[in-house]
């Protein structure tokens, strides 16, 4: 029997197929739906407005991340609208049968974060959240994206969402990663090679040498930032570091059912001659240690690079000028040298154990620069557990570095962890707009490694220069 | 949540000529505490409106009295970043119903058409026009026509024809959203999970 060769995304799109509706959206069932404090009250209210209850309360995960405080987390939160949502979050979770880690249970992380540590996230489901990073779970070969709190309440009451089929993209990079070039670096370099936009329209797939040698904490940081060049989501077959990552893990399945899912999850790759409506190549060793200098994720550059004049930017000289403004930059400055304030290490992006170890591994023998203030956030509380454990906050505290407690923090400023009006942050989060992390705050994006170069020099630095 | 029909719409409207108008920008995160789906409006575009003492800032277009009406266009990219449909309701409950740009983020656009509000994408060449035309005369008119898919420039009878599939124009035709017709097809989607494999 001969079949057309399909992709990835075509194998794990149509076989969640419910219901094709003629020029409309496909009616997708969806294996997994997490859900958090922000944008879920809103759709459990809709729910009781309509008389409707949850459809299939298992397979919903409820955790709190998004405004919640990273210091003393054992004392009631001071915000009372923040505590409000908390607790709308709890009592819809108690109400309707659905699982949820709250602040202060053992598992409670940022929702990108626990999904895929505690093997919740596995190869071939269809996952979405209220998020648009909910892209991080493509990193296991899911499809998985944002999407609004109307599509929450579809999910709560049907497990099902309506879209139309996006077109797909491979995004292949070959070759080795130089020296202190990690996956974030990878990701921002995409962005700005194809800008914020790039890609909308999309779902992506990773592929080539860099991936394939790539830690599942790497791809999910490259899947993560998807979203920021505009695709619905990204995706990476599932491979052998896959399958090493996720067994053992609480949800993972075991014994002859491990067996049977693996059987399925080697089947999750494109076929090799399938075709994508379009393809990308870059070359790794291309890719330098990156950092944004405007206010979309697509204003990168490699870190001993200037900041381009307008005339070298696609789109409109205004709104890059706008842009610039905000930031106190120039064109054609130099980025390097550039003095910082804050320091965010963390996030769905860049909030995993590995993260933390890169940071440490710059970090130690070395000393915090008197002018910056450090937020080092964990993912979860799992993550902060393992780097107590390898030592990691040993290197970090000698350092004159704290570790707060798991949650989103400065990434979004929903909570008190706001970065100052002007004050420049060299953030490891994925974004950079205008106000993103407290009004008026100027956010550099770049890897755990910039960052900690960063942290113990005061000044944007090439962490090269710090790792004879 | 159900919304008003959305048929014809004669309006002048507000222009934001910026490119990448993210959602932050629409609707800052520390806005976003509320549990219920009301009053955002007051804090569309907050940090652009207001200065941080919550004066309005007067060189900001919502603050100009020249321009108003239920049509908001806005450059390429409009609504990219966070998923909040917040954003979405800030812009349908300050009063806007349309939101015109040449290129719009994936996850606005669906939210947008879920809550009814109408997102019409033109070509970069037409929206400069529809920024000429608002210059030259900031009353000037536009017409939506959600049955003939056309967005006209009054003034100059310039028309654009815009996409938007069958079943979404349905439902914001009549006022329907997705919720409805996913609970008429709870027995089709019971009968796929007994296959479902996880």
């Amino acid at each position: 029997m001969s079949t057309t060769p399909t992709t990835l995304f075509d194998k794990v799109w149509d076989a969640h197929v419910v219901q094709h509706i003629d020029d409309g959206p496909d009616v997708l069932f969806i294996d997994r739906h997490f859900i958090h404090e922000v944008t879920s009250p809103v759709a459990f209210l809709g729910l009781k407005n309509r008389g409707l209850s949850v459809m299939f309360p298992d397979k919903t995960f409820a955790t709190a991340d998004h405004n919640t405080p990273t210091i003393n987390q054992h004392m009631p939160v001071q915000d009372p609208l923040s505590a409000n949502q908390l607790k709308a979050l709890e009592d819809n979770a108690a109400k309707y049968g659905i699982s949820h880690w709250g602040l202060g249970n053992p598992k409670n992380g940022i929702v990108h974060v626990i999904g895929p540590e505690n093997g919740i996230t596995l190869p071939g489901m269809t996952i979405v959240c209220g998020d648009s990073h909910t892209s991080t779970h493509g990193a296991f070969g899911c499809i998985a994206f944002g999407i609004g709190t109307s599509e929450v309440e579809m999910v709560l009451s049907s497990q099902c969402i309506m879209q139309p089929k996006p077109k797909k993209m491979r995004i292949n990079v070959h070759g080795k990663l130089g020296k202190a070039v990690l996956p974030k670096d990878v990701a921002l370099y995409i962005i700005s090679q194809i800008t914020a936009s790039g890609a909308t329209g999309y779902f992506v797939e990773y592929a080539g040498e860099v991936f394939e040698n790539m830690s599942m904490e790497g791809r999910m940081t490259v899947c993560n930032m998807s979203i920021e060049m505009g695709a619905r989501g990204g995706m990476i077959a599932p491979d052998d570091t896959t399958f090493a990552y996720l067994k053992g893990r609480e949800k993972s399945p075991k014994g002859a059912a491990w067996d049977s899912v693996l059987a399925y999850w080697k089947t999750l790759k494109s076929d090799k001659d399938a075709t994508f409506d379009k393809e990308l190549n870059f070359n790794a060793a291309d890719i330098e240690p990156q950092i944004t200098y405007g206010t979309n994720p697509g204003l990168g550059t490699g870190i001993t690079k200037k900041i381009p004049a307008a005339a070298e930017i696609a789109g409109s000289e205004n709104s890059y000028k706008k842009s610039l403004e905000y930031m106190g930059f120039q064109e054609n400055e130099l980025i390097l040298g550039k003095k910082v304030d804050y320091v965010f290490l963390g996030s769905c992006t860049n909030g995993r154990i590995e993260d933390f170890r890169a940071f440490a591994s710059l970090v130690k023998g070395r000393k915090k620069a008197d002018n910056i203030t450090a937020w080092l956030v964990p993912g979860s509380h799992i993550v902060e557990q393992q780097i107590k454990e390898e030592g990691i906050l040993n290197i970090l505290t000698e350092a004159g570095f704290q570790l707060r407690q798991p949650g989103c923090s400065a990434c979004l400023a929903m909570n008190d962890d706001k970065i100052p009006a002007g004050k420049y942050a060299v953030s490891t989060s994925n974004r950079n707009f205008e106000g993103r992390q407290g009004p008026g705050s100027r956010t550099l994006l770049a890897s755990p490694l910039v960052a900690a170069a960063a942290a113990v020099t005061g000044v944007v630095t090439d962490p090269r220069a710090l790792m004879q | 949540m159900a919304y008003d029909k959305f048929t014809v719409l004669k309006s002048t409207a507000v222009p934001m000529p910026m490119e990448n108008i993210d959602t932050d920008q629409i609707i800052p995160a520390r806005f976003l505490k509320a549990t219920e789906r009301t009053g955002f409006g007051d804090n569309l575009f907050r940090d652009w409106r207001y200065n941080p003492d919550n004066t309005p800032k007067q060189d900001f277009i919502l603050n100009n009295p020249l321009y108003s009406g239920k049509i908001l266009v806005g450059g390429k990219n409009f609504g990219s970043g966070s998923s909040r449909e917040h954003a979405a309701w800030a812009i349908y409950d300050y009063g806007f119903r349309c939101v015109v740009s040449s290129f719009f983020a994936d996850i606005f656009k669906n939210n947008a058409l879920n809550i009814g509000i109408l997102p019409v994408q033109v070509s970069p060449e037409f929206l400069e026009k529809i920024f000429k035309s608002i210059e030259t005369d900031p009353k000037a008119q536009f017409i939506v026509d959600l049955p003939a898919q056309t967005f006209t420039i009054a003034a100059t009878s310039e028309i654009a024809v815009f996409d938007i599939n069958t079943y979404k124009k349905h439902n914001m035709l009549n006022g329907f959203d997705d919720i409805d017709y996913l609970q008429s097809i709870k027995p089709a989607i019971q009968a796929f999970t007994e296959k479902s494999f996880y």
